[in-house]
């Protein structure tokens, strides 16, 4: 208990929130700093996943090899791509760039698999017989994608995007090693110092942070739920040997 | 095995009376189909034998004894089930699903893949499929297993649920003549339900026609109801108010003379058994 | 080259500390997670309850956590048991949902088949619904299989020693092919374990494999959007 007022101590100390708040700065702007980095990384990750998550889901090409890779991809270790890129590019750039670069890749490379998950397999719950009666009614494969699959995988791809914002707020803080990076700093210094309020204010800080964002992704998520198809029946579907939430492979040509 | 409902009534916690004080005796080794469009509690009537169902009020006796004074899971397993779906356990083998409940009752396992072996017989299935599992099966092949699973422990009584609702209209006839064949063979006491007026005809000893609420519109012999209709909802029930039951014989001058059997509405639906040289009389035809 | 062949038996000892630390959790969520699932699927309230706290836990960085840890659980500040721990409370929170999805999404028909034939309440659970859960459990325990490898390296900076130790003496001695190095061992290990708990789904799930081609795709797919992957 005494360990959880001490943290918050820490984070309700207007010293810590002042302009001339000590080492490592400013809760606020740490903070803010934090969000930046969190939307910068899953912006960009979005701009690649999502193209390619409709494609594979929309045509079911590729779908075995973009799973495969998926996976591989969430084994890598964060850390070690962090350091791995950091050393690489220390080589040829100074400190400060070097370790942002790295930091904003490690944390994309991240962000990427969930995105393209929740894009692709939303895409493949959409029933097969709506596709096709869409077809019927003589739309464009383009208006298939705009009008019918993404609308009614809204609420699988926003969960994706979910799942992966959480994964960088909480990952970002291991940017800190590294010397760039939020909320991982007031960590990092507390552990340099062994002043457990503030490594505990600092997760206590990431945390919230999470669950913030995250509860306004859930609103979000809510709300695209309601625009689409009734849930009950997505929810009912009682295939014993199914993975709850991937679909069917697609099998138009 | 005479099964016995008492004034049994069903009323479901949402305020639903699935069934309202319904007494009727079903005779040993016969086969009883209840019969009725949905919402007329017939499921709940099947379902309170073995007891997967309580009924609020009221008693249903086997050969006397009250069920609700038999252990359940006891109960359940002296009493035969099948499933409309089959409800085959997917990750069990044919046979393991045949032998499921003398393995609880704790046969010896030897002798209960035997016996499960010669119920796959029975039933009409090679036991070649006795390795596979249910998803590997058609529809009726999964149907026959449900039938040899419910037979697996030589229960007396046999509860089906529109067993064969879920397959095509050919592999259901087949599925219902070998039922016939069975029950003949085995003289188990059936309690079978359906919507499907005429597989009740088929099937059953005595026809039970459901109303709302478990109500009974009238009960005899199929013969009994199609000759007296007791209402006009047993009438509009089984069609003989539009004329299907009132057939016609009809001259056909150009096929070979022979003769038609049409309903009111000159639906055909055989042909005169008598009037075709050497016509074996078989199902379609009307002798 | 010249790093790794220099260091052979280093790789091959950090490779089987990672190994060492890496499977207790993996275990240990797999074994929580199911009476944890269980609960949660007896109604929506429970399911809310155990659903939520498991996506709570998941949400604190996993830095602070090992730091802290010691002090909640009294052990010593550079003791492996931290690590154990708070990966098996990771692995825990992302276990849990797959449990309760797994079990949740057992056919109603079956399980009233089951009631029917005579089974008891246990031994239902036992030996239908568990059983039939076992496709969902596999992909949730895949996932977490993954994830935790990943992590582990982290425990190099509570003092733990494993294919992370490659990361921070590869980045301090700015030996590009000693990171490298970490990571694909670290990647190699992933591959190896997922290889293996598909062997051992295929053993145990035999009746899962004989579905028709497009069904056992979409089983071989372990990737669930929703559910929390992997983080450092």
């Amino acid at each position: 208990m005494d360990l959880i007022l001490g943290a918050l101590g820490y984070i309700f100390d207007p010293v810590n929130w002042g302009a001339g708040a000590v080492q490592p700065g400013a809760i606020g702007g740490l903070l803010l700093e934090h969000l930046r980095l969190t939307a910068l990384c899953v912006g960009i990750a979005l701009v690649i996943a999502l193209p390619l998550g409709f494609y594979i889901g929309h045509t079911g090409r590729a779908r075995q090899f973009v799973i495969g890779f998926t996976g591989a991809m969430r084994a890598l270790p964060t850390l070690g791509l962090l350091y791995f890129f950091f050393t690489l590019f220390a080589f040829s750039l100074s400190f400060l760039p070097a370790a942002n670069l790295a930091v904003v890749i490690s944390l994309i490379i991240l962000a990427i698999p969930s995105i393209l998950a929740g894009a692709y397999s939303g895409l493949e719950s959409v029933d097969r017989e709506t596709i096709d009666a869409s077809r019927a009614l003589g739309m464009t494969e383009f208006q298939i994608l705009w009008q019918v699959e993404i609308p009614l995988a809204l609420p699988l791809i926003v969960g994706g995007i979910r799942a992966s914002v959480l994964q960088v707020i909480a990952t970002a803080t291991v940017a800190a090693y590294i010397g760039v990076g939020g909320l991982g700093r007031i960590i990092l210094t507390g552990i340099g110092t062994n002043d457990y309020d503030r490594i505990l204010g600092g997760a206590l800080l990431v945390t919230a942070l999470a669950l913030v964002v995250d509860g306004a992704f859930a609103l979000l998520q809510w709300l695209a739920a309601v625009g689409t198809a009734p849930r009950g029946a997505r929810d009912t579907d009682g295939d014993a040997t199914r993975a709850p939430l991937s679909a069917e492979p697609a099998t138009q040509q | 095995m005479v099964i016995e409902f008492r004034s049994v009534s069903k009323k479901f916690p949402d305020g639903t009376v699935a069934v309202e004080d319904f007494s009727l005796e079903l005779p040993s080794g016969k086969a009883t189909v209840f019969v009725g469009s949905s919402g007329s509690g017939k499921t709940t009537l099947l379902r309170m034998i073995n007891r997967m169902v309580e009924p609020t009020s009221g008693q249903i006796l086997i050969d006397g004894v009250d069920v609700a004074t038999r252990d359940r899971v006891q109960l359940r397993r002296s009493i035969g089930y099948v499933l409309q779906a089959a409800g085959l356990l997917p990750h069990r083998t044919v046979l393991h699903n045949v032998a499921t409940v003398p393995l609880l009752q704790r046969t010896d396992r030897a002798k209960a893949r035997e016996s499960a072996l010669e119920l796959l017989d029975k039933v009409g299935l090679d036991r070649r499929l006795a390795g596979r599992y249910p998803r590997q099966l058609s529809g009726g092949q999964q149907q026959r297993v449900g039938v040899a699973r419910a037979l697996a422990s030589d229960p007396n009584i046999l509860l089906m649920d529109e067993p064969f609702g879920a397959v095509d209209p050919i592999v259901r006839a087949e599925l219902q003549v070998e039922l016939n064949r069975l029950q003949r063979e085995l003289g188990k006491t059936v309690v079978f339900v359906t919507h499907d007026i005429d597989e009740a005809f088929l099937i059953a000893d005595q026809v039970v026609i459901l109303k709302q609420g478990g109500r009974i519109a009238q009960v005899g012999t199929p013969a009994q109801i199609l000759s007296a209709p007791a209402d006009d909802f047993v009438a509009s029930f089984i069609g003989a108010d539009k004329g299907q039951r009132d057939l016609h014989l009809q001259e056909r001058s150009g096929d070979d003379g022979l003769t038609l059997v049409v309903d009111q509405d000159g639906r055909p639906t055989g042909v005169l058994a008598s009037s075709r040289p050497s016509a074996p009389s078989e199902d379609g035809t009307v002798s | 080259m010249s790093w790794t062949l220099a260091n052979l038996d280093l790789i091959l000892e950090l490779t089987l500390e990672h190994i060492r630390l890496a499977i207790i959790p993996i275990i240990a969520s797999f074994v929580l997670s199911i009476p944890l699932g269980w609960i949660a699927i007896r109604n929506r309230v429970t399911r809310a309850i155990v659903i939520t706290s498991g996506s709570l836990l998941y949400t604190i960085p996993s830095l602070p956590l090992f730091v802290i840890l010691p002090l909640i659980i009294g052990s010593r500040v550079l003791d492996d048991i931290n690590l154990i721990v708070a990966l098996s409370i990771y692995g825990v929170a992302v276990m849990v949902r797959s449990a309760a999805d797994g079990l949740a999404s057992v056919d109603r028909v079956t399980l009233d088949a089951a009631t029917a034939m005579g089974f008891s309440g246990w031994t239902r659970f036992w030996r239908v619904q568990l059983p039939l859960a076992g496709p969902v459990l596999l992909a949730g325990i895949r996932v977490v299989s993954v994830s935790t490898i990943a992590l582990v390296s982290v425990g190099v900076i509570i003092g733990s020693s494993n294919l992370g130790d490659l990361f921070r003496d590869g980045k301090n001695r700015q030996i590009l092919e000693e990171v490298g190095v970490g990571i694909i061992m670290s990647l190699l290990l992933a591959l190896i374990f997922d290889v293996i708990i598909v062997l051992i789904g295929r053993v145990l799930l035999p009746w899962n494999r004989t579905a028709t081609s497009g069904e056992t795709e979409r089983q071989a797919d372990p990737v669930d959007p929703t559910q929390l992957g992997v983080r450092v």
